[in-house]
Protein backbone atom coordinates (compact mmCIF):
# COMPACT_ATOMS: atom_id res chain seq x y z
CA UNK A 1 0.00 0.00 0.00
CA UNK A 2 2.85 2.36 0.76
CA UNK A 3 4.54 2.25 -2.62
CA UNK A 4 1.83 4.41 -4.14
CA UNK A 5 2.57 8.02 -5.00
CA UNK A 6 -0.15 9.32 -2.69
CA UNK A 7 -1.52 7.21 0.09
CA UNK A 8 -5.23 7.98 -0.27
CA UNK A 9 -6.16 6.02 2.80
CA UNK A 10 -4.11 8.36 4.92
CA UNK A 11 -6.43 11.25 4.02
CA UNK A 12 -9.51 9.22 4.83
CA UNK A 13 -8.92 10.02 8.49
CA UNK A 14 -10.21 13.38 9.70
CA UNK A 15 -6.96 14.03 11.54
CA UNK A 16 -4.85 14.13 8.38
CA UNK A 17 -7.59 15.53 6.15
CA UNK A 18 -8.10 18.57 8.34
CA UNK A 19 -4.69 20.19 7.70
CA UNK A 20 -4.73 19.14 4.03
CA UNK A 21 -8.08 20.89 3.52
CA UNK A 22 -6.69 23.91 5.30
CA UNK A 23 -3.83 24.10 2.85
CA UNK A 24 -6.06 23.62 -0.21
CA UNK A 25 -8.75 26.17 0.65
CA UNK A 26 -6.75 29.35 -0.24
CA UNK A 27 -5.72 27.73 -3.53
CA UNK A 28 -9.31 27.05 -4.51
CA UNK A 29 -10.44 30.52 -3.47
CA UNK A 30 -7.70 32.03 -5.64
CA UNK A 31 -8.83 29.93 -8.60
CA UNK A 32 -12.45 30.95 -7.95
CA UNK A 33 -11.43 34.60 -8.14
CA UNK A 34 -9.38 34.15 -11.31
CA UNK A 35 -12.00 32.17 -13.19
CA UNK A 36 -14.76 34.37 -11.81
CA UNK A 37 -13.20 37.60 -13.04
CA UNK A 38 -12.27 36.13 -16.42
CA UNK A 39 -15.67 34.47 -16.81
CA UNK A 40 -17.66 37.56 -15.87
CA UNK A 41 -15.50 39.73 -18.12
CA UNK A 42 -16.23 37.48 -21.10
CA UNK A 43 -19.89 37.13 -20.13
CA UNK A 44 -20.62 40.82 -19.89
CA UNK A 45 -18.16 42.53 -22.22
CA UNK A 46 -16.83 40.09 -24.79
CA UNK A 47 -19.67 37.71 -25.61
CA UNK A 48 -21.93 39.03 -28.38
CA UNK A 49 -25.62 39.71 -28.00
CA UNK A 50 -27.84 36.81 -28.97
CA UNK A 51 -29.72 37.17 -32.25
CA UNK A 52 -33.09 36.11 -30.86
CA UNK A 53 -33.02 36.74 -27.12
CA UNK A 54 -31.03 39.97 -27.00
CA UNK A 55 -29.15 40.63 -23.75
CA UNK A 56 -31.42 38.40 -21.71
CA UNK A 57 -29.57 35.30 -22.78
CA UNK A 58 -26.64 36.29 -20.54
CA UNK A 59 -28.41 34.51 -17.70
CA UNK A 60 -26.91 31.29 -19.07
CA UNK A 61 -23.52 32.29 -17.69
CA UNK A 62 -24.96 31.71 -14.22
CA UNK A 63 -27.86 29.40 -14.98
CA UNK A 64 -26.04 26.65 -16.85
CA UNK A 65 -23.02 26.35 -14.50
CA UNK A 66 -25.35 26.38 -11.50
CA UNK A 67 -27.50 23.64 -13.01
CA UNK A 68 -24.49 21.52 -13.88
CA UNK A 69 -23.09 21.94 -10.38
CA UNK A 70 -26.41 21.12 -8.73
CA UNK A 71 -26.47 17.76 -10.53
CA UNK A 72 -22.77 17.01 -10.19
CA UNK A 73 -22.60 17.89 -6.49
CA UNK A 74 -25.50 15.52 -5.90
CA UNK A 75 -23.62 12.70 -7.62
CA UNK A 76 -20.51 13.40 -5.54
CA UNK A 77 -22.58 13.63 -2.37
CA UNK A 78 -24.28 10.33 -3.13
CA UNK A 79 -20.92 8.73 -3.90
CA UNK A 80 -19.55 9.85 -0.54
CA UNK A 81 -22.72 8.62 1.14
CA UNK A 82 -22.44 5.20 -0.53
CA UNK A 83 -18.76 4.99 0.36
CA UNK A 84 -19.61 5.81 3.95
CA UNK A 85 -22.26 3.10 4.10
CA UNK A 86 -20.01 0.47 2.56
CA UNK A 87 -16.71 1.24 4.28
CA UNK A 88 -17.95 2.80 7.51
CA UNK A 89 -15.45 5.63 7.19
CA UNK A 90 -16.05 8.72 9.26
CA UNK A 91 -14.94 11.28 6.73
CA UNK A 92 -17.43 10.18 4.04
CA UNK A 93 -20.45 11.25 6.03
CA UNK A 94 -18.83 14.56 6.86
CA UNK A 95 -18.07 15.23 3.20
CA UNK A 96 -21.64 14.43 2.18
CA UNK A 97 -22.90 16.76 4.88
CA UNK A 98 -20.46 19.46 3.78
CA UNK A 99 -21.57 19.30 0.15
CA UNK A 100 -25.33 19.41 0.67
CA UNK A 101 -25.84 23.15 1.36
CA UNK A 102 -23.75 24.14 -1.66
CA UNK A 103 -25.74 21.73 -3.83
CA UNK A 104 -28.97 23.17 -2.52
CA UNK A 105 -27.74 26.67 -3.27
CA UNK A 106 -26.87 25.67 -6.84
CA UNK A 107 -30.24 24.02 -7.40
CA UNK A 108 -31.96 27.12 -6.05
CA UNK A 109 -29.87 29.42 -8.26
CA UNK A 110 -30.68 27.28 -11.26
CA UNK A 111 -34.43 27.44 -10.59
CA UNK A 112 -34.40 31.13 -9.75
CA UNK A 113 -32.35 32.32 -12.73
CA UNK A 114 -34.39 30.02 -14.96
CA UNK A 115 -37.59 31.67 -13.77
CA UNK A 116 -36.15 35.14 -14.35
CA UNK A 117 -35.26 34.13 -17.91
CA UNK A 118 -38.49 32.24 -18.50
CA UNK A 119 -40.79 35.19 -17.89
CA UNK A 120 -39.54 37.40 -20.75
CA UNK A 121 -38.58 34.58 -23.13
CA UNK A 122 -41.23 31.91 -22.72
CA UNK A 123 -43.87 34.17 -21.23
CA UNK A 124 -44.11 32.34 -17.90
CA UNK A 125 -42.12 32.04 -14.67
CA UNK A 126 -42.80 28.38 -14.31
CA UNK A 127 -44.30 25.40 -16.12
CA UNK A 128 -44.58 21.88 -14.78
CA UNK A 129 -42.48 20.35 -17.52
CA UNK A 130 -40.17 17.40 -16.87
CA UNK A 131 -36.93 19.40 -16.71
CA UNK A 132 -38.19 22.07 -14.32
CA UNK A 133 -40.06 19.65 -12.11
CA UNK A 134 -37.18 17.20 -11.76
CA UNK A 135 -34.80 20.05 -10.90
CA UNK A 136 -37.27 21.19 -8.24
CA UNK A 137 -37.29 17.64 -6.86
CA UNK A 138 -33.49 17.78 -6.74
CA UNK A 139 -33.74 20.95 -4.66
CA UNK A 140 -36.18 19.24 -2.29
CA UNK A 141 -33.85 16.22 -2.05
CA UNK A 142 -31.05 18.50 -0.88
CA UNK A 143 -33.33 20.19 1.63
CA UNK A 144 -34.60 16.80 2.79
CA UNK A 145 -31.06 15.50 3.22
CA UNK A 146 -30.05 18.53 5.28
CA UNK A 147 -33.19 18.33 7.41
CA UNK A 148 -32.89 14.58 7.99
CA UNK A 149 -29.27 14.87 9.05
CA UNK A 150 -30.01 17.76 11.34
CA UNK A 151 -32.94 15.93 12.92
CA UNK A 152 -30.88 13.00 14.24
CA UNK A 153 -28.57 13.79 17.14
CA UNK A 154 -26.14 10.89 16.83
CA UNK A 155 -23.91 11.87 13.89
CA UNK A 156 -23.21 8.26 12.83
CA UNK A 157 -26.90 7.45 12.61
CA UNK A 158 -27.58 10.78 10.96
CA UNK A 159 -24.97 9.95 8.33
CA UNK A 160 -26.53 6.56 7.65
CA UNK A 161 -30.07 7.90 7.33
CA UNK A 162 -28.87 10.75 5.13
CA UNK A 163 -26.82 8.37 3.00
CA UNK A 164 -29.84 6.22 2.19
CA UNK A 165 -31.86 9.28 1.21
CA UNK A 166 -28.99 10.56 -0.93
CA UNK A 167 -28.62 7.21 -2.68
CA UNK A 168 -32.33 6.84 -3.37
CA UNK A 169 -32.41 10.34 -4.81
CA UNK A 170 -29.58 9.66 -7.22
CA UNK A 171 -31.98 8.23 -9.82
CA UNK A 172 -33.31 11.75 -10.22
CA UNK A 173 -30.05 13.06 -11.70
CA UNK A 174 -30.20 11.16 -15.03
CA UNK A 175 -33.90 12.03 -15.19
CA UNK A 176 -33.03 15.74 -14.99
CA UNK A 177 -30.28 15.42 -17.54
CA UNK A 178 -32.19 13.41 -20.12
CA UNK A 179 -35.64 14.87 -19.47
CA UNK A 180 -35.38 17.22 -22.44
CA UNK A 181 -34.58 14.25 -24.65
CA UNK A 182 -37.07 11.71 -23.33
CA UNK A 183 -40.16 13.90 -23.14
CA UNK A 184 -41.33 17.00 -24.90
CA UNK A 185 -40.64 19.89 -22.58
CA UNK A 186 -40.78 23.65 -22.80
CA UNK A 187 -37.15 23.74 -21.72
CA UNK A 188 -34.79 23.61 -24.71
CA UNK A 189 -32.43 20.72 -25.35
CA UNK A 190 -28.78 20.73 -24.38
CA UNK A 191 -26.63 23.30 -26.19
CA UNK A 192 -23.46 21.63 -24.96
CA UNK A 193 -23.07 17.88 -24.68
CA UNK A 194 -20.47 15.22 -25.23
CA UNK A 195 -22.39 13.70 -28.11
CA UNK A 196 -22.35 16.65 -30.51
CA UNK A 197 -20.56 19.89 -31.17
CA UNK A 198 -21.96 22.80 -29.16
CA UNK A 199 -24.71 24.84 -30.79
CA UNK A 200 -23.57 28.22 -29.57
CA UNK A 201 -21.08 30.89 -30.61
CA UNK A 202 -17.46 30.33 -29.54
CA UNK A 203 -17.12 33.27 -27.15
CA UNK A 204 -20.45 32.51 -25.48
CA UNK A 205 -19.32 28.95 -24.99
CA UNK A 206 -15.99 30.03 -23.51
CA UNK A 207 -17.68 32.41 -21.12
CA UNK A 208 -19.98 29.65 -19.96
CA UNK A 209 -17.22 27.07 -19.53
CA UNK A 210 -14.99 29.47 -17.57
CA UNK A 211 -17.93 30.39 -15.36
CA UNK A 212 -18.51 26.66 -14.85
CA UNK A 213 -14.88 26.30 -13.73
CA UNK A 214 -15.38 29.21 -11.34
CA UNK A 215 -18.44 27.47 -9.86
CA UNK A 216 -16.43 24.27 -9.51
CA UNK A 217 -13.65 25.99 -7.61
CA UNK A 218 -16.12 27.88 -5.43
CA UNK A 219 -17.99 24.68 -4.57
CA UNK A 220 -14.78 22.85 -3.65
CA UNK A 221 -13.50 25.74 -1.53
CA UNK A 222 -16.76 26.13 0.36
CA UNK A 223 -17.22 22.38 0.83
CA UNK A 224 -13.71 22.06 2.25
CA UNK A 225 -14.30 24.93 4.66
CA UNK A 226 -17.55 23.37 5.78
CA UNK A 227 -15.87 19.96 6.10
CA UNK A 228 -13.25 21.46 8.39
CA UNK A 229 -15.92 22.97 10.59
CA UNK A 230 -17.76 19.64 10.74
CA UNK A 231 -14.55 17.78 11.60
CA UNK A 232 -13.85 20.17 14.47
CA UNK A 233 -17.39 19.84 15.71
CA UNK A 234 -17.40 16.07 15.69
CA UNK A 235 -13.83 15.39 16.72
CA UNK A 236 -13.52 17.99 19.43
CA UNK A 237 -13.24 15.27 22.08
CA UNK A 238 -10.01 13.93 20.51
CA UNK A 239 -6.56 14.88 21.60
CA UNK A 240 -5.33 16.05 18.19
CA UNK A 241 -8.30 18.38 17.74
CA UNK A 242 -7.79 19.90 21.18
CA UNK A 243 -4.12 20.45 20.41
CA UNK A 244 -4.93 22.56 17.35
CA UNK A 245 -3.85 26.18 17.79
CA UNK A 246 -7.25 27.51 16.62
CA UNK A 247 -9.03 25.41 19.25
CA UNK A 248 -6.68 26.12 22.15
CA UNK A 249 -7.26 29.84 22.24
CA UNK B 1 -16.64 -11.95 1.19
CA UNK B 2 -15.71 -9.26 3.64
CA UNK B 3 -18.54 -7.35 5.34
CA UNK B 4 -17.68 -4.18 3.46
CA UNK B 5 -17.90 -6.01 0.15
CA UNK B 6 -21.25 -7.36 1.18
CA UNK B 7 -22.48 -3.88 2.06
CA UNK B 8 -21.15 -2.46 -1.21
CA UNK B 9 -22.90 -5.21 -3.17
CA UNK B 10 -26.10 -4.55 -1.23
CA UNK B 11 -25.93 -0.83 -2.02
CA UNK B 12 -25.22 -1.36 -5.71
CA UNK B 13 -27.90 -4.05 -5.97
CA UNK B 14 -30.40 -1.83 -4.20
CA UNK B 15 -29.56 1.10 -6.46
CA UNK B 16 -29.91 -1.03 -9.58
CA UNK B 17 -33.26 -2.44 -8.44
CA UNK B 18 -34.53 1.01 -7.54
CA UNK B 19 -33.29 2.40 -10.84
CA UNK B 20 -35.11 -0.27 -12.83
CA UNK B 21 -38.29 0.29 -10.83
CA UNK B 22 -38.08 4.01 -11.54
CA UNK B 23 -37.50 3.34 -15.23
CA UNK B 24 -40.71 1.26 -15.34
CA UNK B 25 -42.69 3.93 -13.54
CA UNK B 26 -41.38 6.64 -15.85
CA UNK B 27 -42.19 4.48 -18.84
CA UNK B 28 -45.73 3.98 -17.60
CA UNK B 29 -46.18 7.69 -16.93
CA UNK B 30 -44.69 8.62 -20.28
CA UNK B 31 -47.63 10.44 -21.81
CA UNK B 32 -48.45 12.19 -18.53
CA UNK B 33 -44.98 13.63 -18.20
CA UNK B 34 -45.05 15.15 -21.66
CA UNK B 35 -45.85 18.84 -21.40
CA UNK B 36 -47.70 19.00 -24.67
CA UNK B 37 -49.11 16.95 -27.54
CA UNK B 38 -48.37 17.39 -31.22
CA UNK B 39 -50.81 18.81 -33.79
CA UNK B 40 -50.92 15.39 -35.49
CA UNK B 41 -52.24 13.78 -32.32
CA UNK B 42 -54.91 16.46 -32.06
CA UNK B 43 -56.06 16.13 -35.68
CA UNK B 44 -56.09 12.35 -35.39
CA UNK B 45 -58.47 12.68 -32.45
CA UNK B 46 -56.22 11.07 -29.86
CA UNK B 47 -56.94 13.85 -27.38
CA UNK B 48 -60.08 13.96 -25.23
CA UNK B 49 -62.09 16.96 -26.42
CA UNK B 50 -63.52 17.95 -23.06
CA UNK B 51 -60.27 18.73 -21.26
CA UNK B 52 -57.85 21.64 -21.55
CA UNK B 53 -54.45 20.60 -22.87
CA UNK B 54 -51.30 21.96 -24.46
CA UNK B 55 -50.18 21.70 -28.07
CA UNK B 56 -46.55 22.20 -29.02
CA UNK B 57 -45.23 22.86 -32.49
CA UNK B 58 -44.11 25.49 -34.97
CA UNK B 59 -46.02 28.64 -35.74
CA UNK B 60 -46.65 28.21 -39.45
CA UNK B 61 -44.96 30.77 -41.69
CA UNK B 62 -47.39 33.41 -42.95
CA UNK B 63 -50.26 32.21 -40.79
CA UNK B 64 -50.15 34.98 -38.18
CA UNK B 65 -53.17 37.29 -38.47
CA UNK B 66 -54.32 39.97 -36.04
CA UNK B 67 -58.00 40.67 -35.55
CA UNK B 68 -58.40 43.44 -32.95
CA UNK B 69 -56.93 42.00 -29.77
CA UNK B 70 -57.16 38.42 -30.93
CA UNK B 71 -54.33 36.78 -32.81
CA UNK B 72 -54.93 33.88 -35.11
CA UNK B 73 -52.19 31.55 -36.20
CA UNK B 74 -51.65 27.97 -37.21
CA UNK B 75 -49.56 25.62 -35.13
CA UNK B 76 -48.03 22.78 -37.07
CA UNK B 77 -45.65 19.85 -36.83
CA UNK B 78 -45.22 20.04 -40.64
CA UNK B 79 -47.63 17.09 -41.04
CA UNK B 80 -50.86 18.42 -39.57
CA UNK B 81 -52.10 21.93 -38.76
CA UNK B 82 -54.25 23.23 -35.93
CA UNK B 83 -55.70 26.75 -36.13
CA UNK B 84 -55.30 28.69 -32.87
CA UNK B 85 -57.02 31.82 -31.60
CA UNK B 86 -55.59 33.73 -28.66
CA UNK B 87 -56.45 36.99 -26.92
CA UNK B 88 -53.62 38.38 -24.85
CA UNK B 89 -49.98 39.36 -24.84
CA UNK B 90 -47.56 37.22 -26.80
CA UNK B 91 -44.08 36.54 -25.37
CA UNK B 92 -41.09 38.29 -26.98
CA UNK B 93 -39.77 35.16 -28.64
CA UNK B 94 -43.08 34.32 -30.30
CA UNK B 95 -42.49 34.39 -34.05
CA UNK B 96 -43.60 32.73 -37.25
CA UNK B 97 -41.47 29.70 -38.01
CA UNK B 98 -40.45 29.33 -34.35
CA UNK B 99 -41.61 26.91 -31.69
CA UNK B 100 -44.54 27.66 -29.40
CA UNK B 101 -46.63 25.86 -26.79
CA UNK B 102 -50.31 26.83 -26.51
CA UNK B 103 -52.68 25.89 -23.72
CA UNK B 104 -56.45 25.84 -24.05
CA UNK B 105 -59.23 23.69 -25.48
CA UNK B 106 -60.84 22.88 -28.81
CA UNK B 107 -64.15 24.51 -29.71
CA UNK B 108 -66.92 22.85 -31.74
CA UNK B 109 -65.46 23.84 -35.11
CA UNK B 110 -62.09 22.26 -34.33
CA UNK B 111 -60.32 25.53 -33.63
CA UNK B 112 -58.07 25.71 -30.62
CA UNK B 113 -58.92 28.55 -28.25
CA UNK B 114 -55.79 29.28 -26.27
CA UNK B 115 -55.69 30.75 -22.78
CA UNK B 116 -51.90 30.85 -22.65
CA UNK B 117 -49.22 31.04 -25.34
CA UNK B 118 -45.61 30.26 -24.51
CA UNK B 119 -42.65 30.65 -26.85
CA UNK B 120 -40.26 27.73 -27.03
CA UNK B 121 -36.64 28.62 -27.50
CA UNK B 122 -34.25 26.21 -29.22
CA UNK B 123 -30.76 25.35 -28.03
CA UNK B 124 -29.00 27.62 -30.54
CA UNK B 125 -27.22 30.71 -29.29
CA UNK B 126 -25.58 32.96 -31.83
CA UNK B 127 -24.80 36.63 -32.45
CA UNK B 128 -26.99 38.57 -34.94
CA UNK B 129 -24.28 38.52 -37.64
CA UNK B 130 -24.12 34.73 -37.58
CA UNK B 131 -27.91 34.53 -37.71
CA UNK B 132 -27.88 36.89 -40.68
CA UNK B 133 -25.27 34.81 -42.51
CA UNK B 134 -27.31 31.70 -41.83
CA UNK B 135 -30.47 33.30 -43.20
CA UNK B 136 -28.61 34.42 -46.32
CA UNK B 137 -27.25 30.94 -46.90
CA UNK B 138 -30.72 29.47 -46.51
CA UNK B 139 -32.18 31.97 -48.95
CA UNK B 140 -29.44 31.23 -51.48
CA UNK B 141 -30.16 27.55 -51.20
CA UNK B 142 -33.88 28.08 -51.71
CA UNK B 143 -33.35 30.15 -54.86
CA UNK B 144 -31.05 27.49 -56.23
CA UNK B 145 -33.77 24.90 -55.95
CA UNK B 146 -35.75 24.39 -59.18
Amino acid sequence: MNNRLINWFKFASPQSFYPLAGKLIPLFWALTAIFGIAGLWISFFVAPTDAVQGEGYRIIFIHVPASWMSMFIYLVMAAWAGLGLALNTRLSGMMAQALAPTGALMAFLSLWTGALWGKPMWGTWWVWDARLTSELILFFLYIGFIALQAAIDDPRRADKAGAILALVGVVNVPIIYFSVKWWNTLHQGASVSLAKSPSMAQTMLWGMLIMALCFWMYSIAVALMRARAIILEREIHTEWARALPEVKE
Amino acid sequence: MKPRHKRAALILGGLAAFGIATAFVMNALDSNIALYVTPSEVVDGKIPQSKAFRIGGMVKDGSLRRDNLTVHFIITDTLKDVPVAYTGILPDLFKEGKGAVVQGRLNESGDFVATEVLAKHDENYMPPEAQHALDQAQKAQETLKP
